[in-house]
């Protein structure tokens, strides 16, 4: 366990045993109890918690305000905190993500959140050459703690100028940490420590997700933003993805194994710094990988996951690493042109099984 | 629309290059004394003395400044910014500061952190080569120089506003009330981040004073080419004051600075100040404005000359005489010979310190690329 998570797991502990009078030790045995929830509604309990646990913690950005977030995250989070702490700002990119530069450089706990990744670029100058270099050019003596938060991702019809997945893009800068939270568990758990990285901290939200519903512990259970997961076992190819691509690789795996394919998915989770002892770990059982990227082939994360798999488990794999990732065009708007354009379960499951099938 | 709105629309003020009506001036190029009904009241308590350590700071960051060229023609630094021409304006603003106040510069601006009290070597250090970064920020609260154009004004809008969710603005209590200054220049006002630091600024109403040294050239471009009013007129769209001062006035500026300080202590932020001026120099020891620029001009501006001016008001006012001025040149004499001592004994840096710091904690690939680097560095040794 890190530092981060360990320092995050027992400032919850301490919560709980505040609240509960119990330490959570005692537990052990009893299945918790659970709460229906979606995506959504984890992303700001996890932005409640944080705002309740910090006084430092505040979010600023589009609409997060009176409206409640573009994509409705921070709903309630106005009237409960108050104007100081969720901020409505004027509709300025690089300034209100330059100026979570110098609030967190001050000392504060900046959230800032962004619409959508193509909206980012206007803030591009501000991440790239000032949040993820201000530590490396001060020889350490400036820190960051900034994180950054935007949808990303194709699906909804909203046209190629809402809908590119620039993720990968971000991942390559050194400075920056990169996540990608995909399930419920991590939409919950991934902010808190985030927030205690002392250097900025992207985290992508895929707009595909936010309604995606299922049950949580309703004391949260801390996660890590240093490794990737394996969500489901397998023996015969990995299908390896992360955010939208994660539920598209399940459904893929449910369909191999209804032909006698057992497909192993990894959901890399934090896009920077790579995992790769999950990845290579996996693919060395399997011997078989399919990467599943929602961003252009070339010059994707696609790419290098799967050069990474090449330089370090070259003699493991049976069969070519697949890539399946977005057409190479700017994402449609018409909706069938859009599920075309996208990596989609069929897909997946096709490319899986050339690599099972053809070297098997 | 009336003929005079079409006409004011197609012929706003023009500039008149000498910085015309509206700037603020309190000494003459000729150093003669003006008054100024608002201003005034800022420089009053200047005693005698006071007026010599502003001489004082003039002549030895022109010096620094040279040292500074000298060093980089003869190979001992990458790059020099120079500020020459520039004196007044830095000294005037930051002598106008309270050391609580915090300082977000360019890469320009050694004579404000010089009278803020840090090391002049500073400086020197970062353009050798030997530091990252050069200066611990929170020594002289003079924040670490920012080489992107502009998106200082951003970190300072944020850190003003983190100074304020602090309730360190409009309490009254002058050893908590606290200003945040940043500094630009003219080519800065075309960027993106600068008009939007503006728009954020007087959105939160954050405690900054955005002083821009216009010097009149953008590299190759003049002014003109970034505006068609004069800079200080913009603050007024965007909702907060604009003033102008004669940047080559170290009283003026050291006044308007004061005034400007004083109202964003007090909740009256954000505001701009345009301090008239000019660049002697080159943008950079990198490009030569003998190729974009005439020799005319620069020799206009020399009559000008920001301590010229001062050293005039001094010696007519008996404030200071021929044995002070020579006590000041021999002093930057040997400040000069202490600067360049210091700058050719630096260490430099280990290699391996490149993958230092970035970030809190290493990640795998910084880790490994350093590993990988130490043994090749360590097969150097075992050759031997």
């Amino acid at each position: 366990m890190s530092r981060r998570t360990a320092t995050a797991d027992r400032a919850r502990e301490q919560a709980t045993e505040k609240a509960t009078g119990k330490t959570t030790g005692k537990t052990t045995g009893k299945v918790p109890p659970t709460v229906e929830t979606t995506y959504r509604e984890a992303m700001r309990a996890a932005h409640r918690e944080a705002l309740l646990r910090d006084p430092r913690v505040f979010l600023m950005g589009e609409d997060v305000g009176r409206y409640g977030g573009s994509f409705a995250v921070s709903l309630g989070l106005l009237e409960e905190f108050g104007e100081e702490r969720i901020r409505d700002t004027p509709l300025s990119e690089s300034a209100f993500t330059g100026a979570g530069v110098g609030a967190a450089m001050r000392g504060l706990r900046p959230i800032v959140e962004i619409m959508t990744v193509n909206f980012s670029l206007l803030a591009l100058d501000q991440i790239l050459d000032n949040a993820a270099t201000l530590r490396h050019m001060s020889g350490g003596q400036l820190s960051v703690p900034l994180v950054i938060r935007m949808t990303t991702g194709a699906g909804r019809q909203l046209a190629a100028q809402h809908s590119h997945s620039l993720e990968g893009w971000y991942a390559s800068i050194p400075g920056l940490r990169v996540l990608a939270p995909a399930t419920l568990e991590d939409a919950r758990g991934m902010l808190w420590p985030a927030l205690e990285d002392p250097d900025p901290v992207l985290i992508f939200e895929h707009g595909s997700l936010y309604n995606l519903s299922g049950t949580l512990p309703v004391e949260p259970t801390p996660v890590d933003i240093e490794r990737a997961a394996v969500r489901r076992p397998g023996t015969d190819v990995t299908l390896i993805a992360y955010a939208g691509g994660l539920g598209k690789a399940l459904a893929a795996a449910d369909l191999l194994a209804a032909e006698g394919i057992s497909a192993e998915v990894v959901d890399l989770r934090v896009l920077r710094p790579l995992d790769d002892a999950t990845i290579i770990g996996s693919v060395s059982r399997t011997h078989r990988a399919v990467v599943v990227d929602e961003a252009w082939r070339s010059g994707s994360l696609a790419a290098e996951v799967t050069a990474r798999i090449v330089e370090q488990a070259f003699y493991e794999l049976d069969a070519p690493v697949e890539r399946v990732c977005a057409a190479e065009v700017p994402i449609p708007y018409p909706h069938h042109l859009e599920e075309a354009a996208l990596p989609q379960p069929e897909g997946i499951a096709a490319a899986a099984r050339r690599a099972v099938g053809e070297h098997g | 629309m009336s003929d005079k709105v079409v006409a004011e629309l197609h012929q706003p003020t023009p500039e008149v290059g000498d910085g015309g009506p509206d700037m603020i001036q309190l000494l003459t190029p000729e150093g003669q004394r003006v008054s100024h009904p608002d201003y005034d009241q800022y420089v009053a308590d200047l005693t005698a003395e006071d007026l010599r350590s502003f001489y004082r700071d003039l002549v030895l960051i022109r010096r620094l400044d040279a040292e500074g060229y000298a060093l980089q023609r003869q190979g001992e630094l990458g790059l020099w910014p120079s500020l020459l021409g520039q004196e007044a304006a830095q000294v005037g603003s930051g002598r106008a500061l309270k050391p609580h106040d915090f300082v977000f510069p360019t890469y320009r601006e050694h004579g404000v952190g010089f009278v803020r009290g840090m090391d002049p070597q500073s400086s020197l250090q970062l353009f050798r080569g030997v530091s990252q970064g050069g200066w611990d920020p929170t020594e002289h609260n003079f924040h670490l120089y920012t080489i992107v154009i502009g998106a200082q004004t951003l970190h300072a809008t944020g850190y003003a506003m983190g100074v304020k969710m602090d309730g360190n603005v409009g309490t009254g209590d002058p050893d908590r009330d606290t200003a945040v200054i940043c500094y630009f220049g003219d080519g800065a006002s075309s960027q993106g981040d600068v008009n939007e630091a503006f728009v954020y600024a007087a959105s939160f109403d954050a405690p900054v004073v955005f002083f821009c040294q216009n010097n009149q050239w953008a590299i190759s471009e003049p002014v003109t080419k970034q505006t068609r009013i004069p800079l200080f007129q913009r603050a007024r769209g965007f909702g907060f004051p604009g003033v102008r001062v004669d940047g080559n006035d170290v009283l003026a500026t050291y006044a308007v600075t004061k005034h400007c300080l004083d109202e964003a202590r007090n909740g009256n932020g954000p505001l701009l100040i345009e301090a008239y001026t000019y660049r002697m120099g080159a943008h950079t020891t990198a490009d030569d404005p003998t190729k974009y620029r005439v020799s005319a001009e620069v020799e206009q501006w020399k009559f000008r000359d920001p301590i010229l001016r001062l050293k005039t008001y001094l010696a007519h006012e008996g404030m200071a005489d021929d044995a002070f001025f020579t006590q000041v040149d021999e002093e930057a004499d040997g400040f000069a010979a202490e600067l360049r001592e210091g700058c050719i004994t630096m260490e430099t840096m280990a290699g391996e310190t490149m993958w230092d710091h970035v970030y809190a904690e290493d990640h795998p690939v910084m880790e490994a690329e350093r590993a990988a680097f130490l043994a090749y560095k360590a097969s150097f040794e075992e050759a031997n």
